[in-house]
């Protein structure tokens, strides 16, 4: 096995076995720190897969700033590890096993629909070529429509959040 | 690819060993600094000139007890420490300490390695000025979990402030890098640096004088620095995010925190003041221009420390968002718009 094989599955293991710490895990704090762990693993299988700018991104916009966030609102609220819920938990376990059924065939579907066929395509997903695409006359207006909508969030937030307004 | 490994292995070892070295070593010089600005004398008593305190600091720090506090969460507690070295080593990798070198034929090392250029950094990744920037927003999380998991309102307190503190002046200073990588046209540490060849002028500290000013206010807070050590204001925090720490894990921190500040240093002298360029066109570019930069940035950390006196939050905040990051905005404009206009 050579190396990057060895760190693909190592990333990988730790990418699985930290998502399901996230969903099990019953204080809240736990699960952020563990979805933290989560997108760091799956940048490190970017960075693998030779797409080095969208592994940066990840750790940049996902793991450095988005979880910040939940974790300040975590902590300042103080949160308590969640109750085990008494009552209906039947009917919600089998909702829950037919939702996870429904899942695993959707991704059997796609994998079977769209099994690779030998190697990926080559994709060169480092800064240049990502910004070439995401600028060509094809995305631009998209790119720009949703920077104006996050702006526009961000203005909104604020203007909400004054205790004046 | 069994040479390259063992070469990045060595680099990883050597620089590994470098940095622990400088920051035993500023801990001392940073001391004695200060006591000169105070007219004091400093640690003089352990070996010559006090040069062995940092030795005796370290066997003090090892022989002390490590106290979890009661009620404290523990795991955590022991992660952040550990967090906080690692992301503050891991992003030293993408930082250049010079160009290329050749080993000399000495006829004592390996073969491989006998006359083999090889380059002086660990990592030469092409988006390595995000990569830094991915790991700073990391750094945070330590000054989280400690502050939060020592179950301490001060400590709390001191990390929700650092961490709110080092997001916003994460801002401002990623948004003073874009214009150099602007005109460099690269994110790459090593292309960024070699477009500043020539003479002195060529740095981007003349040609991005704004974005130099933000780099260095942003810096300073981004590695919590005098005047921006707020988290730690022992006025009022006792000792802010690591109160409850103690022996190596106490260390653990303080290494970290050097570590970020040799790291802000080592960056601007790459970005701003050419690198391993040498100021003058006909003197040779070697690593030794390289250290003589960072010894500048690192000298210049202390000597704020002695001068400034600490701000106050709200002054800090308000600075922050309302002074640096529309600077480094406008500063981010014109250059795009010189850049287009250049081509």
């Amino acid at each position: 096995m050579n190396i990057d094989a060895v760190t693909f599955y190592v990333a990988a293991a730790l990418a699985l076995v930290s998502a399901i710490v996230v969903v099990a895990q019953r204080n809240p704090i736990y699960s952020a720190f563990a979805l933290i762990v989560t997108l760091c693993s799956l940048s490190a299988i970017y960075g693998i897969l030779g797409a080095s700018f969208v592994a940066i991104l990840q750790v940049v916009v996902y793991a450095g700033a988005i979880m910040v966030l939940f974790l300040f609102v975590l902590m300042l609220l103080n949160v308590r590890p969640e109750e085990r819920f008494a009552g209906e938990s039947l009917r919600f376990k089998l909702l829950g096993v037919g939702l996870a059924g429904l899942l695993a065939a959707q991704v059997a579907y796609v994998l079977w629909r769209f099994a690779p066929s030998g190697v990926a395509a080559v994709f060169d997903a480092s800064s240049r070529p990502v910004a070439r695409i995401l600028f060509s006359p094809q995305y631009l207006y998209v790119f720009e429509a949703t920077s104006i909508l996050i702006l526009a969030a961000l203005v909104g937030s604020v203007a909400l959040a004054r205790k004046d307004a | 690819m069994q040479q390259e490994l063992a070469i990045t292995a060595l680099k990883v070892g050597v620089l590994l060993n470098l940095l622990l070295m400088i920051f035993s070593g500023m801990t001392f010089i940073e001391r004695r600094l200060l006591a000169f600005m105070q007219f004091r004398l400093g640690p003089n008593r352990t070996g010559p000139f006090g040069l062995l305190q940092p030795i005796a600091d370290g066997i003090k720090l090892f022989f002390k007890e490590e106290v979890v506090p009661e009620g404290a969460n523990k795991w955590i507690f022991i992660a952040a420490p550990a967090i906080a070295i690692i992301t503050a080593f891991l992003s030293v990798a993408v930082v250049p300490w010079g160009g290329t070198v050749t080993f000399p034929h000495w006829g004592i090392l390996p073969d491989f390695l006998e006359g083999r250029p090889v380059l002086l950094q660990i990592a030469d990744l092409d988006i390595g000025v995000l990569y830094l920037f991915a790991l700073s927003s990391l750094s945070v999380y330590a000054i989280v979990m400690a502050g939060w998991a020592a179950n301490n309102k001060y400590t709390l307190l001191g990390g929700l402030r650092s961490s709110a503190q080092m997001f916003s002046y994460e801002l401002a200073l990623g948004l003073s890098w874009i214009g150099i990588i602007l005109l460099a046209g690269s994110f790459r540490f090593g292309d960024i640096v070699r477009y500043q060849d020539g003479w002195f002028w060529h740095w981007f500290l003349f040609k991005q004088p704004l974005a130099f000013l933000v780099f260095l206010v942003a810096g300073t807070a981004e590695a919590n620095r005098t005047p921006f050590d707020l988290p730690e204001a022992e006025t009022e925090l006792v000792a802010g995010f690591h109160t409850e720490y103690s022996s190596m894990r106490f260390a653990l921190l303080q290494m970290a925190e050097y570590v970020h500040m040799i790291t802000i240093s080592a960056v601007g002298a790459n970005l701003f003041f050419g690198g391993w360029m040498s100021p003058v066109a006909f003197l040779p570019d070697s690593p030794l221009w390289f250290i003589l930069k960072l010894a500048g940035f690192l000298f210049f950390f202390v000597w704020l420390r002695g001068t400034l006196p600490r701000f106050r939050y709200d002054q800090l905040m308000d600075f922050g968002w309302k002074v640096l990051v529309p600077l480094a905005v406008l500063n981010l404009m014109v250059t795009a718009v010189v850049v287009v206009a250049l081509q």
